[in-house]
């Protein structure tokens, strides 16, 4: 099962120039909540935001990641 | 016909059912157990915040059949449960939800007052709310 750390350098990977802050947030191993911030994000809607970092996990939401709680925002300004 | 075909025919049938109750119905929920007994932490959550809006809304318990929630995220592209969609289209799922009834968002897209009361878990299956001054 990934780490909070693994999915944080997975999604910094996948969009790079984000800022990212992963937590596991029932210490049971898998369930994170992700705050992304996100120059890719601009122009899109908080769907489309959320769809883009789930695409980087595709087959592991509902298994190893049982939960994956999204907050996401382009930079501001 | 072989079983291969059977099971393409069914998963045809499903997926047009589905596509048919998000169109027919102005709100509908698909989620994690029933309002009346969410399975579920974030099924729960959106349960509450859509009566707590006082919406009246249908629901699908993707639990009966490991199918339909393999179809769904076909047809929504999203790989989660809740997700709720509003006339036609995806909302989001609890995150998204949550997000949009604080701001006071999703009382306008739902075409309603502000909540009626806050969200209370779990649930009490009712989704008429009265009035109250407070």
């Amino acid at each position: 099962m990934p780490t909070p750390q693994e999915i944080k350098e997975r999604i910094e990977a996948a969009l790079p120039g984000s800022k990212v802050e992963v937590e596991d947030f029932t210490g049971g191993g898998d369930h994170f909540r992700a705050t992304v911030e996100s120059p890719a994000f601009v122009g899109k809607s908080v769907l489309e935001q959320h769809r883009m970092v789930y695409a980087i996990f595709e087959e592991e939401i509902g298994g190893p990641i049982h939960a994956l709680s999204l907050k996401t925002k382009a930079p501001a300004g | 016909m072989s079983t291969v075909e059977l099971e393409a025919q069914e998963r045809e049938a499903l997926r047009k059912q589905i596509e048919k109750a998000i169109a027919e119905h102005e709100v509908i929920l698909f989620m994690k157990g029933t309002p009346e007994a969410p399975a579920c932490g974030f099924s729960a959550r959106t349960v509450a915040i859509l009566q707590a809006l006082g919406k009246p809304f249908a629901a699908v318990d993707v639990l009966v059949d490991p199918r339909i929630r393999q179809e769904l995220s076909a047809i929504s592209n999203w790989p989660t449960i809740p997700q709720l969609f509003v006339r036609g289209e995806l909302i989001g799922g609890c995150d998204i939800t949550t997000e949009l009834f604080e701001s006071g968002e999703l009382a306008k897209i739902l075409g309603v007052e502000g909540p009626q009361q806050q969200p209370q878990e779990p649930p009490s299956g009712l989704t008429q709310i009265e009035n109250r001054l407070s």
